[in-house]
């Protein structure tokens, strides 16, 4: 199951000629002192070598496409091909970002199309579709709290409050944007802690990052008293949108008391995950932020779009990428968004919140323990393993392993932190019953493998291209590029010029 | 119903063993004052042959031009293989590499992207890519500061000729980290040696060189690359990875090579896409890499000692750090790496260096072709693949007669540079040919109002 | 259990302290400690003649999945570091108060201090912890 490395595979001099100019222009006009001495060392190999090794490289992946794929907070659902297909129409693919305008109005109605849906599904009254992930989605937003503050002169407000069950990016975002962090606890039924919040804010409270339906998996039923609460100090309510999955077309964030959201694309809205990006993660605020929105923004004046750019918004936070963040993950939001329609974003929520509540209800049945088992499963769901753990030394981890070698891709691992041994699963609402009863008698058998002989489990994965991976070595022989090796071996890529 | 497999019976099945009666039910949790029933200002669904439909109606209004733009986009031919393989479900519907085992696909690719990115930039170690060019040139900066133990200044030194959209960029990003970006002056296209003197004795943690800069020409990378240093500033390369296979690398300039590079890595393999989603590249040398933000993947051997890879150095990381995190970037823009190692492979050290240079040859007959209509001239040179040009009048309107003809014509420098007068910045990439820079010369000339000959 | 030696003091965040007969300070951190983060890949140290003030974060220790900032425990400044961690991180997991020490300080000469616990009070709380 071994794939040598494409610079392993080359021979001097070989090429996929086709691919490049026949010959080349002439450079003597550029400095001598600025021309490159020796080649960068590129695989040489032909075109058939190329495709070769990367299908084959393709093959040692896990996908939505080939797996089951349950990965708690990510919303691994079924990326439509015809949102790729459409979004790769020569039309949007071959047109340079400073195109004028009037070229460009198919492609700007669709990215105007997308905001207004953006507004209808958050409540919101103003979108920004420029950020390029969520993690930049969450610096817009925080950094237009803050702009928002400091153009009323109340400049001193730089705490963010933060659950201890958030994602590690909502105390990372607050950093980069200059402010500093306070964690609350949660309490023992999921919910945010309110009297604790009650003692943390005040004048300096800049605002809170909540994720609701919570990183627990479920939904954050105080969310009104703790808007009142936190708006009462003075400060705003950052909604974290990683699970608007779990309420699409059936709660508004703004309703909630939120004054700016970001929604991951890639997840509520099936862009592809693309083994780690890109995504979008495009922020939606109320009234009052709206001057602070990040630039370009697609506006329309007598039936025609255009950009809104600096002289439009001049308070703007300004820009966050080097054209209009991440345009073909938003033509495919926008494909996907018509697809469903109204009624099929309501279908989504309700068909996720159906599969996660099912699949809990299942595992519990057959012994295992959900974190919050008093609690409606939101889109997914915590179960801990931590008494397996200590009984029989077989940890969350070694369960993601086992899982791997039946054929289904792990739930997240550890994370929220404040479970132990906890598996955050997500079964999304593209999957069928028979997938999520395959999966619940996976977990069953390795439970019971487990009080049998633990060690067979902890052995796994067996049938994957490696098998557990030493990470300690990874970090502490640091081999992170093939030239490292090629002392260890000839250089078969070494060619005269 | 889109994309949702139950059958009634299941659903009817499956509440049952949840022990609610409907859907709704599942929903109790949320405060009834906060629920809606239904999405007003969503459209109906469509069909996919319906979309379809809608979206080439749609694609068919943006008018297709023949291209002479850069300023920071390019249009390199793209093989075919490349979105073909790309576009693989296994690549395109897999997330994160978290589970090693199960993602030995994307993480060999990145390390050989990795690879091949250090060669390219001639440092020691890359990252698994950043959004874009310009949050890539945002992160190294504040990557220096972070690094730069010696100084602990929070400015870095930024020359004039930078893409201007990357220093506003920087500027929102940093500015909630008190990082500053301070100019530094420049004449004829390139910086001013002779300002650095006016710079002596003040503290920055990194200059930051362009290469080649926003105007096509080179900065004086030896000069300004030795001076820094001895000065305990780090260098941070801001590089177009096309010229590169051309150029002497970052990892060279001067005594001691730049510690830090970065850039768009659109030119790799990527379309243009309207603007996106392109990918940011990020390299440094070895001392550095712990202050590197985004994902890195290494080799190691498994269990049974078989070679292997997974991420590593993740206690850099947000997910570990939390507050305290290089970054809070979670994501690479995989399937863009993806896309730019199958290019990187196809072309090989020999192709990427003929596209540059043809870039190069075609921007200089570009170049001759326009000036050559006489009361146009090129102020800038020597240039790699774009050039800037200064007309008898006002670009805009020009501009905007060009693309009335189908041609884009080049970007205007007017606002962000006036020093340069009337200033065009045009491009002929290695896909542009005689014919196409005979016709940007026939018809600029009838704008111009010029006679030439037919 | 964890290794508590009687003869340190120690801090809140799991630190160590040994005073030693040339004034200076060695500071480490607990078995407890490198239990908790798993086998180090990688200790960040401060440059000797640093200043610090108490609970200024001086170090950093590092495993594959943790990353721990340790505290000056008291105003002075760095003296010398341990040169064997940068090649062999894995020592403060082995040894931690031993071979695996991290930071020597010279405290100044009046300053505030973290409030330090002796061998009994911090086993007390590894043990309220549990």
């Amino acid at each position: 199951m071994r794939e040598p490395l494409i610079f392993d595979q080359g021979r001097p001099g070989r090429r996929a000629p086709s691919q490049a100019p026949g010959i080349a222009g002439p450079t003597d006009d550029l400095p001598a002192g600025l021309l490159r001495r020796a080649p960068p060392p590129l695989p040489e190999v032909s075109e058939l070598q190329v495709v070769r090794h990367f299908t084959r490289l393709s093959q040692l992946n896990f996908s939505i496409d080939t797996h089951f794929y349950p990965l708690g907070s990510c919303t691994m659902k079924y990326n439509p091909r015809a949102s790729n297909k459409l979004a790769m129409l020569p039309g949007f693919l071959d047109r340079h970002p400073l195109e004028p305008e009037g070229h460009a109005q198919g492609y700007l109605e669709c990215l105007f199309d997308l905001q207004e849906m953006l507004k209808a599904v958050t409540g919101m009254s103003g979108v920004s579709l420029t950020p390029m992930a969520g993690a930049q989605g969450e610096f817009a937003g925080v950094a237009m709290i803050r702009a928002y503050h400091v153009a009323r002169g109340d400049a001193g407000r730089t705490q963010i409050i933060v659950p201890d069950a958030a994602h590690g990016t909502n105390p990372a975002t607050a950093t980069m944007c200059g402010c500093d962090v306070v964690e609350i606890p949660t309490g023992p039924d999921g919910d945010v802690d309110v009297d604790a919040l009650r003692k943390v804010v005040g004048p300096q409270t800049a605002g809170i990052m909540l994720t609701n339906p919570s990183t627990l998996g479920a939904f954050e039923r105080r969310i009104a008293e703790i808007a009142d609460v936190v708006h009462g100090a003075g400060g705003l309510l950052y909604y974290d949108g990683a699970n608007l999955n779990a309420i699409l077309g059936r709660a508004l964030p703004a309703a909630m008391g939120f004054d700016v959201v970001h929604i991951n694309l890639h997840k509520t809205f099936s862009t592809p995950h693309g083994g780690g990006g890109p995504g979008a993660g495009i922020v939606a605020v109320t009234e009052r932020l709206e001057p602070f929105l990040p630039i370009p923004i697609v506006g329309r004046r007598d039936g025609q779009y255009r950009w809104l750019a600096e002289s439009d918004r001049p308070q703007s936070i300004g820009r966050l990428s080097g054209f209009m963040g991440n345009a073909g993950i938003l033509l495919r939001a926008y494909v996907y968004m018509r697809l469903l329609g109204a009624e099929g974003m309501r279908r989504v929520s309700g068909f996720a919140t159906l599969n996660a509540n099912y699949l809990m209800k299942r595992l519990a049945a057959a012994g295992f323990t959900p974190a919050f088992p008093q609690r409606r499963a939101s889109h997914e769901f915590i179960i801990t393993l931590k008494d397996i753990a200590r009984d029989t030394g077989v940890t969350a981890m070694d369960f993601a392993k086992a899982l791997l070698d039946k054929g289904f891709h792990a739930p997240t691992t550890y994370f929220p932190l404040l479970v132990p041994e906890c598996l955050l699963i997500e079964p999304t609402e593209s999957e069928a019953r028979q997938d999520l009863d395959a999966f619940a008698q996976a977990l069953i058998d390795i439970r019971d493998l487990a009080l049998r002989d633990a060690a067979e489990v902890k052995r796994a994965p067996l049938t994957t291209p490696v098998r557990r991976l030493d990470d300690v070595r990874a970090a502490k022989q640091l081999d992170l590029t093939w030239q490292s090796r090629a002392s260890d071996r000839p250089n078969p890529t070494a060619s005269p010029n | 119903m889109p994309f949702i497999p139950h059958t009634p019976d299941e659903t009817s099945a499956m509440l049952g063993a949840i022990g609610v009666r409907s859907i709704e039910d599942l929903f109790d949790e949320i405060p009834a004052k906060l629920r809606v029933d239904g999405l007003p200002g969503v459209p109906a669904g469509l069909s996919e042959a319906a979309i379809t439909r809608l979206m080439r109606e749609r694609a068919a209004r943006n008018m297709p031009s023949l291209c002479f733009l850069g300023a920071g986009a390019y249009e390199h031919h793209i093989p075919a293989a490349v979105w073909e393989i790309a576009t693989r479900g296994e690549f395109y519907s897999a997330y994160t590499p978290y589970q090693a085992e199960a993602s030995q696909g994307t993480l060999q690719l990145i390390y050989e992207y990795q690879s091949m990115l250090a060669g390219l930039t001639g440092l020691d170690v890359s990252n698994a890519s950043l959004y874009d060019g310009a949050t890539a040139f945002a992160e190294a900066c504040l990557m220096a500061v972070r690094s730069a133990r010696g100084a602990r200044s929070r400015r870095v030194l930024v020359p004039r000729y930078v893409n201007p959209v990357w220093r506003k960029v920087a500027r929102a990003l940093l500015a909630g980290q008190n990082v500053e970006l301070v100019e530094l002056a420049a004449s004829a296209g390139r910086t001013e040696l002779a300002a650095l003197a006016a710079l002596e004795g003040q503290d920055f943690a990194a200059l930051a060189i362009p290469y080649p800069n926003f105007l096509g020409g080179f900065e004086p990378v030896d000069e300004l690359t030795d001076w820094a240093h001895a000065r305990g500033m780090l260098v941070i390369a801001a590089c177009n990875p096309t010229a590169l296979a051309l150029l002497k690398p970052p990892g060279e300039w001067g005594a001691k090579g730049a510690d830090i590079a970065c850039g768009e890595g659109q030119p790799l393999g990527i379309p243009l896409g309207s603007g996106g989603p392109y990918f940011g590249f990020l390299a440094c040398r070895q001392a550095l890499v712990r202050q590197m933000p985004g994902r890195i993947v290494g080799g190691t051997v498994d269990v049974e000692g078989r070679p292997g890879f997974t991420l590593t150095l993740q206690a850099r990381e947000q997910h570990i750090r939390r507050s305290k995190a290089t970054s809070n970037i979670c994501t690479n823009q995989g399937l863009m790496v993806t896309a730019a190692t199958i290019y990187l492979s196809l072309l090989g050290s020999e192709g990427l260096r003929r596209v540059a240079a043809q870039c190069h040859a075609n921007t200089r007959a570009l170049v001759a072709a326009l000036t050559g209509l006489g009361g146009i001239s090129a102020p800038v040179t020597p240039y790699f693949h774009e050039a800037v040009l200064t007309l008898p009048r006002p670009v805009a309107p020009v501009l905007d007669q060009l693309a009335a003809a189908g041609i884009l014509g080049g970007f205007d420098l007017s606002a962000d540079f006036p020093e340069l007068g009337h200033g065009l910045l045009v491009c002929a990439t290695e896909v542009r040919t005689a014919e196409d820079i005979d016709t940007y010369r026939r018809v600029l000339a009838g704008v111009l109002g010029v006679a030439v000959a037919a | 259990m964890s290794d508590v030696p009687q003869q340190l003091q120690y801090t809140k965040d799991h630190e160590w302290i040994r005073r030693e007969d040339d004034g200076t300070v060695v500071v480490g951190i607990t078995d407890h400690a490198q239990h908790q983060l798993g086998e180090l890949v990688y200790v960040e140290l401060p440059e000797a003649g640093r200043p610090l003030k108490p609970g200024d974060a001086m170090a950093v220790v590092e495993s594959t999945k943790a990353a721990s900032d340790v505290y000056a425990p008291l105003a002075g400044t760095v003296a010398g570091v341990n040169p064997a961690l940068t090649s062999q991180p894995e020592l403060v997991n082995t040894d931690p108060y031993g071979a695996g020490w991290l930071v020597r300080l010279k405290p100044a000469d009046a300053g505030p201090a973290v409030a330090l616990l002796d061998a009994s009070a911090y086993a007390a709380l590894l043990d309220a912890a549990h």
